[in-house]
């Protein structure tokens, strides 16, 4: 009897067929990330650090390691999409009027995971995790409201990606790209479990990402240190306000979207199917109505990011405060006003789409707006070209070039042209890239010495921007090229000798980001090896504006000894310059934190279970898993742990501690910013 | 009674606890609960505007003034009244009238809620018995989401409840228990709103 007929009950569709074997690509995908697994758990058991890791990270409910966790997960996914975009962009190359070397099959999941796991698994939980570590300390506060929520939304996002990894290996995954759109992806059309792999792990993502938007919008509103009014706010936690309440209002929308498309596929419903009264016209807008959004929540966290640092590498206040405020809050009521451009072609009248187009042409205005505060900033400032201002600046450039495609696009003539080609991917890249990429990485280079007390490697780090800048240009400029010449997106392969040029330069510039990639790993590995060269443990490397940077780095885990008192914007910068930066030690109270917690891990691992129970239809797994977390959540509510109280002389050791660094720390001027010299205490005098 | 200062009476608009309310964290966690809500609000917000497009498509199959009867939705309604227990039951926590009274007003409210269950599930037994079933039409498919999803709702608040019942008895009132009932009783309303928008919505709309 062969295997799969044993399994059957108990394993549902699960079977050995599901191994990749039939692409030698996809099956060596599958063994990258079966060593890749393998080889880190080995590592890990090798050092015997399983059981730190379990006490001091998997369990904590600190912001500052939450937020840590979620950009190292956010680093592995975008390695697997980066490298998947690489293998497209061959694939394509070599398919001008021959089939290439990956079948069309193939092609589709690369798309989807890529688009997917970019956007969800990327994008979120990066800005997630920078504004976890950031925003808290920005607003002088101990952690955010509610550390347990914040835990278990990380864990369910990092199950959410742990199913996308899984399809690697019991593939296959979904073809129906990041969009899911039905009917394609009703039973239908997609009978496999392909599109069941994109539902879960996109469903599992976005019920953390609401947790989070609301722990983040209470944390902001409830939790500013006293003084720290809304307009003495840093921007980058305007911008996380902002981004968290579109979590809040955006993310039930995919969540309705998803769960229909379920229930069309589980239980037979007519939602979105051709027949039985369906319309999948709902599902297009449902998928909009957060889609639209979407694109705002990964966008603004990023222009927070910027605007700190035009602001601290120029050395001066941001130019429009009030003004970038109102325009990050006038983008964020807009993005709702404005989804329906992405169906432009879908039968709607020529009135709805003038109303449609025009609305998302007014996202442009708050947009400059953006753009000029920002290059005031800069004007007559003394800029500083560090690795993190690069980044900066090649978004200001590359970002308005996308806009200005983006206007083109709200004309509903114009997107009837080039509806569904390569201009269009051109376009959102170009958004994407720099509005939430680049920006993510460059919050990474500024506010990793914070979190682990030394910087990183200037030379490395420049390496890398040099690849990404001209490797994003290489690869995506050619595209608004062919999608003018009419290629359509999402193909395994082309029938026109012309488009090959611009495809290899494209390929080219594919190959250069990932030398980026790599670019970024050596740098992180070479500046933990001279990191004693590298060391700012003082806390304030760039001679930062934000309260953040008045910290020890990396901050002690209750963040601040006592609590500070704002009076005004810039609240770090005026404390140094009026000699009130660095309180001298005195009399400490006992800090009460939040205790570790197992429940965290726990809904990850049961929400994992449910749904690969539910992708592979193994009723007891999805049944168990369900219960399981219905059961934890009520016992855990019968926990009744007060805290952990940090008592007021291991308070005082800490920050005595932090005092003699602070002592024996010579000031560094600005030109020394970036050499040995710097040991994180900025001279303000000069 | 200790009433406490007047500005510390102000810090919930709405149900005043007490000294529950003077240690800071309650207010974001009730402020956190309120934030929620409005998410879900959203969520049933867009289950209503599926219905609304959906309910016209009945593909041949039985439509509303086939399905639907007025009578068991308004004795639901009825049922689902139970804000007004509940809302007797904060009250008794409010004025600290025992604990017998809190839990009685507690324990009838999770019964008018398990008679809403039980009479949705005799309804929608019935509807199905007469062939109306989610798979027959998109009209069909949206109603047996929309309702059930009140349903499930109904249906956690009644185990909540239960859960409320039995922490009382193990740690009585105190900090978290208030915040926690001030909690479930939001919840418990927002459900009741709910419930009436449905019941107008789709119900008397659709045999009016
Ligand atoms: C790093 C360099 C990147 C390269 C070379 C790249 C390349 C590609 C390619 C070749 C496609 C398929 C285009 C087609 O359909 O013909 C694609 C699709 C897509 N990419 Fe990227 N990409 C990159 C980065 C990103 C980033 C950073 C994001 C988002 C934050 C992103 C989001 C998407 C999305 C949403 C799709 C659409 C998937 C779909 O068709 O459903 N990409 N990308
Ligand atoms: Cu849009």
């Amino acid at each position: 009897m062969r295997i799969e007929a044993l399994a059957g009950p108990w394993l549902g569709r699960l079977s050995l067929s599901a191994l990749p074997t039939d692409s030698p690509v996809a099956m060596g995908a599958a063994l990258v990330a079966v060593f890749g697994a393998l080889g880190v758990a080995g590592y890990i058991t090798g050092k015997g650090k399983w059981r730190y890791l379990w006490r001091e990270w998997f369990t904590s409910v600190d912001h500052k390691r939450i937020g840590i966790m979620y950009v190292v997960l956010a680093l592995v996914m975008l390695a697997r999409a980066v490298i998947e975009a690489l293998v497209m962009r061959l694939q394509q190359a070599d398919a001008v009027n021959r089939s290439g070397f990956i079948s069309a099959e193939h092609f589709g999941q690369l798309f989807s995971t890529h688009g997917s796991i970019m956007i969800f698994f990327m994008a979120m939980p990066f800005l997630t995790g920078v504004i976890n570590y950031v925003m808290p300390l920005q607003i002088g506060a101990r952690d955010v409201s509610f550390p347990v929520l914040n835990s278990i939304s990380l864990m369910l996002t990092a199950a959410g990606a742990a199913l996308v990894m899984i399809s690697l290996v019991l593939a296959p995954f979904s073809t129906g790209g990041w969009s899911g759109y039905a009917p394609f992806t009703e039973l239908r059309f997609s009978p496999g479990v392909g599109v069941d792999y994109w539902i879960w792990a996109v469903t599992l993502s976005s019920i953390g990402s609401t947790l989070t938007g609301i722990n983040f919008a209470v944390t902001i509103y409830k939790k500013r240190a006293p003084g720290m009014h809304l307009f003495r706010m840093p921007l980058f936690c305007w911008t996380a306000l902002c981004t968290s309440i579109l979590m809040i209002f955006a993310m039930p929308a995919l969540t309705v979207a998803t769960a229909l498309l379920a229930l069309d596929r589980y239980l037979g419903m007519h939602f979105f199917t051709s027949g039985g009264g369906g319309n999948m016209m709902v599902y297009a807008n449902l998928f909009w109505l957060f889609g639209h959004p979407e694109v705002y929540i990964v966008v603004l966290p990023s222009f927070g990011v910027f605007s700190e640092l035009f602001s601290t590498f120029s050395a001066k206040k941001l130019y429009g405060y009030t003004s970038l405020v109102l325009a990050t809050m006038t983008i964020a009521v807009l993005s709702f006003t404005v989804w329906l451009h992405h169906f432009f072609t879908m039968g709607q009248s020529a009135h709805i789409n003038a109303a449609f187009g025009i609305a998302t042409m007014l996202i442009g205005i708050p947009t400059g707006v953006k753009v000029y505060d920002w290059i005031l900033t800069m004007f007559r400032g003394r800029v500083r070209f560090t690795t993190p201002l690069l980044w900066g600046l090649a978004f200001l450039v590359t970002f308005v070039i996308g806009g200005l495609s983006g206007i083109l696009l709200a004309i509903p003539p114009v997107d009837f042209l080039v509806h569904n080609t390569t201009f269009l991917v051109a376009h959102f890249h170009n958004m994407l890239i720099p509005g939430t990429l680049f920006g993510m990485i460059a919050a990474y280079q500024f506010w990793f010495p914070k979190a682990f007390g030394f910087r990183l490697e200037e030379r490395w780090g420049r390496v890398a921007f040099g690849c990404w800048v001209i490797g994003f240009y290489l690869a995506f400029m050619p595209l608004y090229v062919l999608g003018l010449e009419g290629m359509p997106r999402r193909s395994a392969e082309v029938f026109d000798e012309a488009f090959r040029p611009w495809l290899l330069v494209a390929a080219g510039g594919a190959v250069l980001i990932v030398l980026g990639m790599a670019a970024l790993a050596l740098q992180l590995a070479m500046s933990i090896r001279h990191r004693d060269r590298n060391r700012v443990r003082a806390g304030d490397p760039w001679d930062g504006r934000s309260l953040e940077w008045s910290t020890s780095s990396p901050p002690p885990e209750y963040n601040f000894a006592k609590l500070p008192e704002v009076q005004g914007r810039d609240a770090f910068w005026t404390m140094k310059r009026s000699g009130r930066a660095y309180p001298p030690l005195e009399r400490y109270a006992p800090i009460m934190l939040p205790e570790n917690s197992a429940i965290g891990p726990l809904l990850g691992a049961l929400g994992l279970a449910t749904a690969f129970g539910l992708v592979w239809r193994i009723g007891w797994m999805a049944g168990l898993g369900t219960a399981g977390a219905l059961v934890a959540v009520i016992g855990w509510s019968f926990v009744r742990r007060p805290g952990r109280t940090v008592d007021e002389r291991q308070v005082e050791r800490t920050e005595t501690r932090w005092h003699a660094v602070l002592v024996a720390a010579v000031p560094v001027s600005r030109e020394h910013e970036c050499d040995p010299r710097n040991r994180g205490l900025a001279d303000v005098a000069a | 009674m200790s009433a406490g200062s007047a500005s510390e009476r102000r810090r919930h608009p709405g149900l005043n606890l007490h000294e529950s309310d003077a240690h800071p964290s309650d207010g974001e966690v009730v402020f956190g609960f309120w934030v929620f809500m409005m998410s879900d609000a959203v969520l049933f917000a867009l289950l209503f505007a599926v219905y609304a497009s959906l309910g016209a498509n009945t593909a041949g199959g039985p439509g509303p003034r086939d399905v639907f009867e007025l009578d068991p939705a308004a004795m639901e309604t009825l049922l689902l009244l139970s804000s007004f227990t509940f809302g007797i039951a904060s009250l008794a926590m409010k004025y600290r009238r025992g604990m017998a009274l809190l839990q009685g007003m507690l324990a009838t409210t999770l019964l008018l809620g398990l008679g809403f269950l039980g009479l949705e599930v005799h309804d929608f037994v019935g509807m199905e018995d007469t062939g109306a079933l989610p798979q027959v039409s998109a009209f069909l498919s949206a109603f047996y989401v929309l309702v059930p999803t009140h349903f499930l709702h109904v249906s956690l608040g009644c185990v909540w409840i239960v859960v409320m019942m039995v922490q009382l008895r193990m740690s009585g009132l105190d900090r978290i228990t208030r915040t926690r009932l001030l909690r479930l009783g939001l919840f418990w309303h927002f459900l009741d709103i709910v419930w009436v928008m449905i019941f107008s919505f789709v119900f008397l709309r659709g045999l009016l």
